[in-house]
C-alpha cells in the first residue's frame, strides 16, 4: 500500500508555474530519488510536502489520512500543519543546524520541547539517549558536545539527519543534501544515507549526484519545468529513457 | 571645594542613573514591541485578492488529462491592489519611528513637559514631574532607535533557521524564544552598546526642563565661582561610567562568542 500519495500538486509564484499538476506515490520503504535542472521545481516540491510552501492545487496523503487538500481549508490550520508535518522530515542543502546549541541538544530539542509543553510523559533522559545512540549511528560518538561551527560540512549534515531521523518521520526528505559541500566529505554523506536506504528507511531525495541515485534509488522521478517527465526504475530512467528531454539532461551530466 | 563639587555631581549622578536606568528598562522591552510592529505582516484586506474557487467539474476534467480552457479573470485595479497590500500596523509603526527618529529629543522633553500643562490647565507629571516626563520621552524615543536594532537582529538570522524549526514541528513562541532570540542577542550587541552609550550622555538633555543631571550639576559651578575645572571632572564621571558599560558588553560579548 502507497504510504504517500501527491495528487495534482500545483504551485505558482506570482505569475511562475513552478509545479504543474503533480502525481506520484510512494510505498513504504522506498527510496525515490528526484532529479532534474535547477529550476525544475525538485525544491518546491519537497517543501509543499513538509508545509513550507502551500500548494494552490492538490491533495497530499500519508496512510489513511489527508494532510492537505487545497479545496478543503478544514486541512490547512495552522495548528493541525505542525503536528501534520512531523509525518515529514526535512534535511536542509544547508544544513539549518541550531549555532548556538550541541550536536546532540541539536538532535534532542524539538523532542525535549515535545515533551514538556505536550506532556508525552517521555523521560528528558530517554529522549537524550536516543540522540545520543542516533548521533553514535551518523558516527559522531565523539562529536555529541561541538557546536555546529567546530563541525566540518559532513558532520554538520549527519547531525541534521540524525536531528530529522529523532522525530520518527514517515519520510525523510533531503534537499540536495551534499550539494554545499566539498566532493571529499560528500562521500561521508551519501554513506550515512546508503545505510538508511539498507535499513528500509522511505525516502525521497532530491540530488545531483546521478551514480548515487541510481544505486540507493527503488525509482527515479525526472522533473523539467515543474512537470514530472519521466518515471521508472533507476535502470529504465538512466539506461533507456524515453523522454527526449530526459536524454538531454543526463547526456549533459555524462559529459561533465 | 573639592567635596562639595564631588557631593553636587554625584546629585547629578544619581538623577543621570535614575533615567538611563529607567530608559533602558522600559524602553528595551517597548522597542521589541515596536519591532514586533514594524514587522507585522497582517493585511487586512488581502481577501480582496485571492483568486476565485474553480468549480469542481474543472478539476475533473484535468485529471482525465483533457486541456482546460484558460479562464481569464479581470485584472484588480490599482486601488484594490494597494488596498489589500495595506499593512496597517506597519504602517503606524512606520510612521510613529519617523516622527520620534525624525525630531529632536530636546523638543520632544519640552513638548511632553510643558504640553499637558499648557493644553489642559493642569500639569499632569505631579510631585517628581520633571525626572517622570523625561522617563516618559527618553524610553519612547530610544525604543524607536532600539526597534530598528531589533529588527535588523531579527531579520540577519537566515530563514532557513526558522524553516528547521518549522519543520521540526516548534510552535511560533518556542521558534522565537528557542531558537530566534538568542542568535538576535548575539547580532544586535555591538550596535546596541553604540546605543547604550550614547543614552548615557543624552541624559544631559533632562536639564532642559530643569532636571539637575551631571552637566548641570557641573556647569553651576562657572556662574556660581567661575571655575572650569569641575567641567572636566563632571567628564571623567561620564568617562567611568561608559567604561563600565564597554566592559559588561565586552563581557556579553564573549560570553555569546561559543556559537557563530
Amino acid at each position: 500500500m502507497a504510504i504517500l500519495e501527491v495528487q495534482h500538486i500545483e504551485k505558482n509564484f506570482g505569475k511562475t508555474k513552478v509545479l504543474k499538476d503533480i502525481n506520484f506515490s510512494l510505498e513504504a520503504g522506498e527510496v525515490l530519488a528526484i532529479i532534474g535542472s535547477s529550476g525544475s521545481g525538485k525544491t518546491t516540491l519537497l517543501r509543499c510536502l513538509n508545509f513550507l510552501e502551500t500548494p494552490d492545487t492538490g491533495r497530499i496523503t500519508v496512510g489513511d489520512e489527508v494532510l492537505f487538500d487545497a479545496a478543503d481549508p478544514a486541512t490547512q490550520r495552522e495548528s493541525e500543519i505542525r503536528r501534520k508535518r512531523l509525518h515529514f522530515g526535512l534535511v536542509f542543502q544547508s544544513f539549518n543546524l541550531f549555532p548556538q546549541y550541541t550536536a546532540l541538544e541539536n538532535v534532542t530539542l524539538a523532542r525535549e520541547l515535545m515533551a514538556k509543553g505536550e506532556k508525552t510523559g517521555e523521560k528528558l533522559a530517554d529522549i537524550r539517549r536516543e540522540g545520543e545512540a542516533l548521533l553514535a549511528k551518523m558516527g559522531l560518538q565523539d562529536r555529541m558536545g561541538n557546536y555546529p561551527h567546530q563541525l566540518s560540512g559532513g558532520q554538520q549534515q549527519r547531525v541534521a539527519i540524525a536531528r530529522a531521523l529523532a522525530m520518527k518521520p514517515d519520510i525523510l526528505c533531503f534537499d540536495e543534501p551534499t550539494s554545499a559541500l566539498d566532493p571529499e566529505l560528500t562521500g561521508e554523506v551519501l554513506k550515512v544515507i546508503r545505510g538508511l536506504a539498507e535499513q528500509h528507511t522511505t525516502m525521497i531525495i532530491v540530488t545531483h549526484e546521478m551514480s548515487f541515485a541510481r544505486d540507493v534509488a527503488d525509482r527515479v522521478l525526472f522533473m523539467d519545468g515543474g512537470l514530472v517527465v519521466e518515471e521508472g526504475t533507476p535502470e529504465e530512467v538512466f539506461g533507456n529513457p524515453q523522454q527526449v528531454r530526459t536524454r538531454q539532461f543526463l547526456e549533459k551530466y555524462a559529459e561533465d | 571645594m573639592f567635596w562639595s563639587v564631588t557631593l553636587s555631581l554625584l546629585d547629578g549622578l544619581k538623577a543621570a542613573t535614575q533615567l538611563f536606568g529607567f530608559t533602558l528598562l522600559f524602553g528595551l522591552p517597548l522597542g521589541l514591541v515596536v519591532a514586533f510592529g514594524s514587522m507585522s505582516k497582517w493585511a487586512p484586506f488581502r481577501f480582496l485578492l485571492r483568486p476565485k474557487k474553480k468549480p469542481e467539474n474543472d478539476q475533473l476534467q484535468a485529471a482525465d488529462g483533457a486541456a482546460l480552457p484558460e479562464v481569464k479573470e479581470a485584472e484588480p485595479s490599482a486601488f484594490v491592489k494597494a488596498l489589500a497590500a495595506f499593512r496597517p500596523i506597519k504602517a503606524i509603526t512606520d510612521i510613529v519611528v519617523w516622527v520620534v527618529r525624525g525630531t529632536p529629543l530636546m523638543l520632544q522633553l519640552m513638548i511632553i513637559y510643558y504640553g499637558p500643562g499648557l493644553w489642559f490647565g493642569n500639569n499632569i507629571w505631579g510631585g517628581n514631574g520633571r525626572m517622570v516626563a523625561s522617563i516618559v520621552a527618553f524610553t519612547v524615543n530610544y525604543a524607536c532607535y532600539f526597534s530598528v536594532i531589533y529588527r535588523g537582529g531579527i531579520q540577519g538570522v537566515p530563514v532557513g533557521q526558522r524553516e528547521a524549526a518549522q519543520v521540526l514541528g516548534l510552535t511560533r513562541r518556542q521558534i522565537f524564544f528557542k531558537i530566534t532570540l538568542l542568535q538576535m542577542i548575539k547580532r544586535i550587541v555591538p550596535p546596541m552598546s553604540n546605543e547604550i552609550i550614547t543614552l548615557v550622555k543624552d541624559t544631559s538633555l533632562a536639564r532642559i526642563i530643569a532636571v539637575t543631571e551631571l552637566i548641570k550639576a557641573g556647569e553651576s559651578y562657572i556662574k556660581l565661582s567661575g571655575i572650569t575645572w569641575p567641567l572636566f571632572y563632571t567628564g571623567v564621571f561620564y568617562l567611568v561610567f561608559v567604561g563600565i558599560l564597554t566592559i559588561l558588553f565586552n563581557f556579553i560579548e564573549r560570553k555569546l562568542s561559543y556559537f557563530r
